[in-house]
């Protein structure tokens, strides 16, 4: 593994040791993801409460589902409950007798729920996030259908909007999270008479919503390894994700390696950032060119960075090594410099110094 | 029963350490099945020791082991002979990477399995993510471990149905305290080397995005919502449509061409492009050095076949020239080159095999494949 410790400034400990000391105090925060009802979230959830109970971890359900299975009923007789209480006819968590409570860990199904108008949290996840500030662990589960931001992308699939949701941020906050991947026929539930036809459909809509969940995962697990080298100040790179770095210029045929970047990035899932290394003085043509370049870059909704630094070589491969791209793409003009005989030319500078980044040159 | 009988359906768990419940799922399943009336027996199983995972076996036929013996000590196997003279609907078979005894009728069991596939047999298996072949540089990376029993990436694309196995790293390492996984002294051992959890959160995230695309390249409608990334501009670019990418490997006998061949197929899979290898037979090199070189080109040109890719040899004066102009005659639109040691610099004037097709492959793109093997340099 290539490690290296950061050296710090005294705000940057400070403000590390501040944030270990409010994550220290902080409950923590476990969800299982489903990609479509029936694949047994909340069973994977309540299952692990029973396992944590039986090895004598304070354990309590907060919430659970109205419709419950015979499986999850038998699970729900091995474990302390804390009832709902009802707000103008609506059963809500109830939080106030959790935090009197206070258990180590509250398993809480349904994170999506509104609370009825009038109650301090308009969201049950927002109860969530009081219970962790309490330092309570949590426990929970949720469908991909009700995460905010893929609301839409889900919506495309199912023909269903959803009304209530819970912000991607908060996923992003869970210090674990599980995906419950089962194959598709485990949800389909096939009534007689139904054609083949309807059945494959939803098979394939079914193995749409797996990916999304599978995929949103693995940002979080991401982003987590990403905290965690944070947290214990290692600069590491696993490449476990694609980064692909376009480097461009004014002369640079951003329409193709933009392109060719968004493509790249997406097939692997991974991100694409776009970046132009200052130079000084450019032409009013190339200025324009510049900006052409940068707004193909937005339109593909890259990530883009102005680097300053007096070797545009150097600058980049710093920015890379710094942002664990594994990709990067440059240009590569048809003309040379007599003396680049002599000294290399960039691109041979670039490519001897990516070591462990695979560059993608196209020609201009 | 015809001739032409179904090939048996392939389900792999995947996870990405031991101990995440692979095959405790698998039996699951086993039980499962028998119970909806399917005829189930385990062909191989690995105890390790776990309670939960052995009990789940209960109720299920097994099928003698074989025993062979290499370099006098006795070792027992995955018995395919037997199995396929039992005749089950559905073969149970942990460890896919296994390898088989040395002198046995196949190196893998992989094989073995494929076997059991073209008889009709079902077969559940499970794997772990650094065993697959395209991943190996990267796993070396996390690790620090090679891998040497690795499933070529087509097998598993061939798998009928892919099922990620997860838990948390943080369960894992409670699971591994708790003795669960390992008797005490190897868990010590474990959580020395493999089992730090930087290292498994990687593992994982390999295994999670692996899974989707699995998932992916089974969805069988391709123009799905991202699955081909048009500009937003809807305006055509010079680039070709997807189905028209054609990748080239350039194989050499440098010992960095392993890891080039697997990051060229690996692309090329993401991309759904075309995939081919090439090596120049240059006939102007003195005898001797061409002979060593000849065995270690051979050997790359054999392990791209081995991963499906279409690999040959051409024969040619100037190495660059020869494969820029076969690009060009086969419609080749990215060339895949190792990035040359540091040796390979020249001083001035010379060119080494890098700048030369950079110069000469002006229709097309170049990609310079990064040394995965070497530490990130600081």
């Amino acid at each position: 593994m290539a490690t290296t410790t950061k050296r710090r400034s005294p705000e940057e400990i400070l403000q590390q040791v501040q944030a270990e000391e409010a994550y220290e105090k902080r409950g923590r925060l476990k969800v299982f993801l489903g990609y479509a009802s029936g694949v047994g979230k909340s069973f994977r959830m309540l299952d692990e409460g029973r396992r944590r109970h039986e090895r004598g971890q304070d354990v309590v359900v907060g919430a659970v589902q109205p419709q419950r299975s015979p499986e999850i009923e038998a699970l729900l007789q091995k474990l302390p409950l804390i009832p709902f209480r009802i707000v103008d006819g609506v059963a809500v968590m109830d939080v106030d007798a959790i935090l009197k409570r206070h258990p180590g860990v509250v398993l809480v199904d349904g994170l999506a729920y509104d609370n009825p108008p009038g109650l301090p949290n308009h969201s049950r996840w927002q109860d969530v996030e009081q219970l962790l500030e309490a330092g309570i662990s949590v426990i929970s589960s949720v469908n991909i259908q009700y995460i905010d931001e893929l609301r839409e992308q889900v919506a495309r699939i199912t023909g269903k909007y959803v009304s209530q949701t819970v912000p991607r941020s908060f996923l992003n906050s869970a210090d674990e999270i599980v995906v419950v991947d089962a194959p598709p026929e485990m949800c389909i539930t096939r009534t007689d008479g139904e054609a083949d036809a309807r059945a494959s459909s939803q098979a394939q809509k079914l193995s749409e919503l797996r990916e999304i969940a599978l995929l949103l995962a693995a940002d979080v697990v991401d982003r987590q390894l990403e905290q965690y080298l944070q947290r214990n100040g290692i600069t590491q790179t696993f490449g476990a994700q694609e980064r692909v770095l376009v480097c461009i210029t004014p002369r640079a045929n951003g329409a193709v390696m933009v392109a060719s970047g968004r493509r790249n990035a997406d097939r692997f899932h991974g991100d694409l950032t776009v970046a132009y290394v200052r130079q000084a003085e450019i032409s009013a043509d190339d200025q324009a060119a510049l900006e052409r370049n940068l707004a193909i870059a937005r339109d593909a909704r890259a990530h883009i960075e102005i680097l300053d630094g007096e070797d545009p070589v150097e600058t980049i491969l710093q920015f890379a090594r710094e942002h664990g791209i594994t990709q990067v793409f440059v240009g590569h003009s048809t003309q040379e410099r007599w003396w680049e005989r002599y000294t290399g030319t960039p691109l041979d500078r670039l490519i001897r110094g990516a070591n462990d980044i695979d560059v993608r040159v196209f020609p201009h | 029963m015809a001739a032409s009988q179904a090939r048996g359906r392939l389900k792999i768990y995947l996870g990405y350490a031991a101990g995440v419940g692979k095959t405790y799922q698998m039996l699951e399943e086993a039980q499962e099945l028998r119970r909806q009336g399917r005829d189930v027996v385990i062909g191989y199983f690995e105890p390790h020791g776990r309670k939960d995972t052995i009990g789940r076996t209960d109720g299920l036929e097994f099928v003698p082991r074989r025993r062979a013996e290499y370099r006098g000590t006795v070792f027992e196997d995955m018995d395919t002979d037997a199995i396929l003279r039992r005749r089950p609907q559905v073969c149970v078979v942990d460890e896919f990477p296994h390898s088989d005894i040395p002198g046995s009728e196949r190196e893998k069991r992989w094989q073995d399995v494929q076997v059991l596939l073209d008889a009709g047999i079902d077969v559940l298996t499970t794997m772990n993510i650094q065993h697959l072949e395209s991943l190996n540089d990267q796993v070396w990376r996390i690790t620090e471990v090679r891998v040497r029993e690795t499933i070529p990436d087509w097998v598993m694309q061939q798998a009928d149905q892919v099922v990620m196995v997860d838990l948390t790293p943080r369960a894992l390492l409670n699971r591994l305290a708790r003795g669960v996984v390992y008797p005490p002294d190897k868990a010590l051992e474990a959580l020395k080397n493999f089992f730090q959890e930087s290292t498994l959160v990687a593992l994982r995230e390999l295994a999670l995005r692996q899974t989707a695309h699995e998932v992916e390249i089974r969805q069988v409608d391709y123009n799905s919502p991202g699955f081909q990334a048009v500009p937003s501009d809807g305006e055509v670019t010079d680039e070709p449509p997807r189905s028209q990418e054609r990748i080239l490997i350039v194989v050499t006998a440098d010992p960095s061409t392993a890891m080039l061949i697997r990051r060229g197929k690996r692309v090329a899979d993401y991309l759904h492009a075309d995939c081919f290898a090439v090596a120049v037979q240059n006939n102007g090199e003195n005898k001797e050095a061409i002979s060593q070189q000849r065995d270690a080109v051979e050997r790359h040109l054999n392990f791209a076949r081995n991963l499906h890719i279409e690999a040959r040899m051409l024969g040619g004066h100037d190495v660059a020239k020869t494969v820029v102009e076969f690009a060009r005659l086969n419609g080749v639109t990215q060339v895949f080159l190792a990035r040359p040691s540091e040796g390979r610099w020249p001083a001035f004037g010379g060119r080494n095999l890098v700048q030369q097709v950079v110069r000469l492959a002006r229709d097309m793109q170049v990609i310079i494949v990064a040394d995965r093997s070497k530490q990130r340099a600081h």
